[in-house]
């Protein structure tokens, strides 16, 4: 199947502390293209750039320089205003510690990105409740992030990034701060919404049998791509 | 619709720290409580005035000796307020306006004057039978003074005229004075006699009339209802008589409907200084009732902008507060922030959320201002005994205030949350 890259990375670097005497070069030089419907995962060393990468690609940080462009739109000319528009619809961010907001309740919680999407209370309400059920949560609809277990939290956040019904899912460790079995749960809600929905996929993770399982795998050291290959899921 | 979830989220995190929001809107709720406070009373107690000194004739021009030694403490109208009375009882029957004086005077201004209202004040005393007693202080008064004090016969009847020109031992008391002396039974106290000791004298007295007595809205009175002091009527000769003081150290004067009483007050005060030139002690005044509503308007008034200038920092510092408290709550939620503007949150949302919860830090602190505002007001006119007057105006400008304070203390840490790096966010521990 031919299929045009949804996104393209070239040259991109990253520096921080710029200017100062530890000027930190943390990304040397990306080169990155990524199908639609493409399940990919990035392995690599603790602080080799993983995180920072994804950043740039979900639009959270802008690179120091190189050319990103995602669905033809020129993301380093891009405004404030206009990256998270596309946060708010392209992309759903799922992250290692959850980042569900304290106090407010798992139905709150997924409706949040509909809120600055725009939709009406009624909708945000009905599509929560359907994704909650999707991920396997509709009996926890109504607890507080304080009074869910990591794997329900994890899929609660799941739900979240779909909200919007987004065509990038990007989650960085996601199964990192949860046991084997729950983290296998986890994992079998990506492929779901890999072969289901045909989501683009990309996952952040230490596991090396889970990276097994996605389409690419891309190997990250030192803020260089040092290594590509193909996964065990066949395209 | 993004309101609506920004008022629920602002409460929300409201009532996450109730103890912490209450500190912090604080000074708010003492400025907008102390605005309303003086508000409330301030209104009452000025139309109260306003009313009471109209209803004693707005025509009406008083006259009166004053000390000359503190003209230059008095206001410029050469009124003085509440030490007038005391001054007049250390005064000298020479230092009096004479009855020739006034005579001359109705003469010269027959076309401005209407007629003339005096009293005799033979002292402060005590009524007393066995252990029964009441407070009073006996006042010889013309016919007159009864139509401009608009006092009520509320039993029996007013003097005669017979009684009047053979000074006769009757009286006209308080039903204050019948309910200490007489249990309340008004008709049960006509022609009764009593008995009223002023200092090492006593006379007796028939009481021919009760009058209703209403305490002045502007004396503060701190004695019990029963030790009160009220005026015992008795005719202007018998006080004369008694005071063996056939001057006056004080009248009113009924002018004409189209004399101007502030004008005349002047010719009249002018008129009398004419007598006091050599006067070392004692010169007239004379104020029409209009100038002394028009003081008492200018006294309220500035006393109501001192409480507001006071309100005004109260409220600065409160809206310092809620900008303080607003800087922590940021700071804490910095991860949120960061969140948010993953799940797409624009800047402008951000922005919109914190200001919102600063408003509703600020309208809910407004309002319990409000609330203890106008509780503290109403208590405050009973016990002046001045009906309450809470202005629905003053409460919508309250409102509005409060919104006011907590947009403009809640921009500054709104647009530090706005202006959040969406990566530091996240990262924040
Ligand atoms: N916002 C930042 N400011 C300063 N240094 C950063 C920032 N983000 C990441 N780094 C540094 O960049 C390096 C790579 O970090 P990261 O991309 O999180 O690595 P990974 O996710 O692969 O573990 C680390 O040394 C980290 O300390
Ligand atoms: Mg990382």
């Amino acid at each position: 199947m031919d299929k045009k890259p949804t996104m393209s990375l070239k040259g991109i670097t990253k520096n921080f502390f710029i200017g100062s005497p530890n000027e930190l070069h943390v990304l040397k030089g990306i080169d990155l293209d990524v199908n639609e419907g493409e399940f990919v995962a990035i392995v690599g060393q603790s602080g080799s750039g993983k995180s920072t990468l994804m950043n740039i690609i979900g639009a959270l940080d802008r690179p120091t320089a190189g050319e990103y462009t995602l669905d033809d739109v020129d993301m380093i000319k891009a405004k404030d205003g206009e990256l998270s528009k596309i946060r708010n619809q392209k992309i759903g961010f799922v992250f290692q510690t959850y980042n569900l907001i304290a106090k407010t309740n798992a139905i709150k919680n997924v409706e949040m990105p509909m809120l600055y999407g725009g939709m009406s209370a009624r909708k945000r309400n009905d599509r929560a409740k359907e994704l909650l059920e999707l991920v396997g949560m509709g009996e926890r609809m109504k607890h507080l992030p304080e009074e869910l277990s990591g794997g329900q939290k994890q899929r609660v956040a799941i739900a979240r990034a779909m909200a919007m019904d987004p065509s990038i899912i990007l989650a960085d460790e996601p199964t990192g701060a949860l046991d084997s079995e729950t983290g296998r749960l986890v994992m079998d809600l990506f492929h779901k919404l890999h072969e289901e929905q045909g989501k683009t996929i990309i996952l952040i993770t230490h596991s090396p049998e889970l990276a097994e399982e996605t389409q690419r795998v891309i190997t990250i050291k030192d803020g260089l791509i040092t290594g590509e290959r193909e996964g065990g899921a066949q395209l | 619709m993004m309101l609506y979830e920004n008022i629920r989220l602002a409460l929300f995190s409201l009532v996450a720290n109730k103890m912490r929001a209450l500190l912090t809107m604080l000074g708010i709720i003492i400025g907008i409580a102390s605005v309303i406070a003086i508000m409330t009373v301030g209104n009452s107690v000025t139309q109260e005035m306003t009313d009471s000194m109209a209803s004693l004739g707005a025509n009406n021009v008083t006259v009166m000796l004053q000390q000359k030694e503190e003209e230059e403490e008095s206001t410029k109208e050469g009124v003085s307020f509440g030490r007038g009375s005391r001054r007049n009882s250390n005064v000298q029957e020479a230092d009096m306006i004479t009855k020739e004086m006034i005579n001359e005077y109705v003469e010269k201004y027959a076309d401005s004057i209407t007629a003339i209202s005096a009293s005799q004040s033979v002292g402060q005393g005590q009524i007393k039978d066995g252990n029964l007693y009441a407070n009073v202080s006996i006042s010889g008064s013309s016919t007159g003074v009864f139509v401009a004090d608009d006092t009520e016969v509320v039993a029996g009847r007013f003097f005669t005229e017979r009684e009047m020109e053979d000074a006769s031992m009757v009286a006209i008391v308080s039903d204050t004075v019948v309910t200490n002396m007489f249990k309340g039974e008004n008709e049960n106290a006509i022609g009764k006699e009593i008995t009223a000791y002023v200092g090492d004298r006593f006379y007796k007295f028939v009481i021919v009339g009760v009058y209703e007595y209403e305490q002045s809205p502007y004396m503060i009175s701190t004695t019990s209802d029963k030790d009160k002091e009220t005026t015992l009527y008795i005719p202007l000769k018998t006080g004369q008589n008694l005071a063996h003081n056939e001057n006056f150290a004080t009248f009113t004067v009924v002018t004409k409907a189209e004399t101007d009483p502030d004008e005349f007050a002047k010719t009249t005060k002018q008129f009398f200084n004419a007598y006091y030139r050599k006067n070392r002690n004692w010169q007239i005044s004379a104020f029409s009732m209009a100038s002394m509503v028009d003081i008492m308007s200018t006294m309220m008034g500035s006393l109501t902008t001192a409480i507001s200038v006071i309100a005004g920092i109260a409220l600065l510092v409160g809206g310092i507060g809620v900008m303080n408290i607003m800087l922590v709550s940021i700071t804490e939620r910095t991860r949120e922030i960061g969140t948010r503007k993953a799940l797409g949150a624009p800047n402008s949302s951000i922005r919109v959320q914190f200001i919102v919860e600063s408003i509703v830090i600020c309208v809910i602190g407004g309002i319990i201002g409000i609330i203890l505002g106008v509780t503290a007001g109403i208590l405050l006119a009973n016990w002046l005994g001045t009906p309450a007057s809470p202005s629905l105006s003053s409460i919508v400008m309250s409102i509005t205030f409060s919104m006011a304070i907590g947009v403009f203390f809640g921009y500054y840490p709104a647009n530090k949350a706005a202006k959040m790096d969406p990566i530091e966010a996240l990262r924040y521990e």
